[in-house]
């Protein structure tokens, strides 16, 4: 699997953020974007995951599929995609429902463990701290398999251990032949080549 | 993570998922179901109040004021509808999912439509007694209700969809749809007081009201669809 970005070229109110940009990621391979505040990553990340229309430029994937990338994609941002008045088990048995139709992915119970957040299954998600909110977001890769994970900042507001389960479940997903693309500010420490945004894209 | 167990591949439907959260969503979040149809009773018991005792004029007018309190009761947070999914991020989930932004939609206004619109056409017969609504009345007034909100949503959904992004969008949402609601609210009214009139075949404006129904049906998770993705989210 290969993911291609070629001479993108993306607005934002009128504004162009990114323009030129071209990208490969192979499979087992991860690009990390980096940049200061304010230049594109996260705009780049919603304009893979299909949020944002491109006003120039094509992404394609290889092998070529019916699905388009949005649909093989998850795309973990800054808001978390969590609702309060759910369950920790509900929230991410949704996901699990709502995301995979056919390529399976984790049993929710099993996804939570893995992020250390099995005894707060039956707790309602408004009670979690912003750490533990994060954690949730990131079960959801678990809970349903996508090739391609788009993660906005995927180590903020996690301690130490957290972020090293974090990278772990990140490094198995490349040794699955997965595909990563995050934009950070944390050294991911993983054998990922980066991609520098700077204020002229 | 080898020893975790895989789940099965379940055909779990992703439509079925986003309904019955939403309806799990509603029915937990102030009050849900009841805070509605409170509403609609005071706006109600309000309008008897202020017409004072004539019984008869309350008669005539039984089916506007009924018909006119569930248009406002349904509009009640119908500006919730996309934004509080948009704020949290679920939007953008729900957008990464295979299942078409249209039929999302529909789904999401049905599981609006019977937590908001249902219990009013279940309750408006008992409401219409107060109101000294005929006895033979009650039952047209619950049939348009049953059929004429189901349109009050999704001509709704366009509006908070076009205001998704807004903060404060909810008295914009009501500016815009209002408007777009007064056909229904005519063909409603007739089709509740049927029999009333005695030119028009009471089956008239009930069919004309179905045909409302169906039509924003049709069109609305299009246009309301058409304006989430214009949001620029």
């Amino acid at each position: 699997m290969q993911l291609s970005a070629s001479d993108l070229r993306i607005e934002r109110g009128g504004r162009t953020v990114i323009c030129n940009l071209s990208f490969t990621v192979r499979s087992g391979k991860c690009l990390a974007l980096t940049g200061p505040n304010g230049a594109g990553k996260s705009t780049l990340l919603r304009a893979l995951a299909g949020l944002l229309p491109l006003a120039g430029g094509t992404i394609s994937l290889e092998p070529e599929s019916d699905e388009p990338l949005a649909a093989q994609a998850h795309y973990v941002g800054h808001a978390d995609a969590t609702k309060n008045v759910l369950t920790l088990a509900e929230n991410l048995d949704f996901v699990g429902a709502l995301l995979n139709i056919s390529q399976g992915g984790m049993v929710a119970d099993d996804a939570l463990a893995r992020l250390g957040l099995g005894r707060l299954k039956r707790l309602p998600a408004a009670y979690l701290s912003a750490g533990q909110r994060r954690r949730l977001a990131l079960a959801r890769l678990l809970a349903a398999h996508r090739p391609i994970w788009l993660l906005d900042e995927p180590l903020t507001a996690l301690d130490a251990s957290s972020q090293m389960t974090a990278r772990k479940i990140m490094a198995t997903h490349m040794e699955e032949g997965g595909i990563i693309i995050a934009a950070t500010h944390t050294p991911l420490e993983l054998a990922s080549a980066e991609l520098r945004l700077g204020e002229n894209g | 993570m080898k020893s975790a167990k895989l789940a099965k591949p379940r055909k779990r439907s992703p439509l079925l998922a986003l309904f019955l959260r939403d309806f799990k969503v509603a029915r937990r979040i102030g009050g849900g179901m009841s805070l509605g149809l409170i509403f609609f009773l005071i706006l109600i018991t309000l309008t008897a109040f202020a017409i004072g005792p004539d019984l008869a004029l309350l008669a005539k007018i039984a089916p506007a004021i009924v018909w006119i309190a569930g248009l406002l009761s349904t509009l009640l947070g119908l500006d919730r509808l996309f934004q509080s999914d948009h704020e949290d991020g679920s939007l953008d989930l729900i957008l990464t999912s295979a299942a078409p932004l249209e039929l999302v939609i529909l789904v999401k206004c049905l599981a609006h439509w019977i937590v908001t619109g249902l219990p009013l056409a279940a309750i408006a017969p008992f409401l219409g007694l107060m109101l000294n609504l005929p006895v033979g009345q009650l039952l047209s007034v619950c049939l348009s209700l049953l059929v004429g909100t189901p349109a009050l949503t999704l001509i709704g959904a366009i509006g908070a969809a076009l205001t998704v992004s807004l903060r404060r969008g909810g008295l914009l949402l009501a500016i815009l749809i209002l408007p777009l609601s007064v056909p229904v609210l005519i063909f409603g009214v007739a089709a509740a007081g049927a029999g009333a009139q005695p030119l028009i075949p009471p089956a008239t404006p009930f069919l004309f009201l179905c045909a409302l129904t169906l039509f924003a049906l049709a069109g609305a998770p299009f246009a309301a669809a058409f304006a989430l993705r214009q949001a620029g989210l």
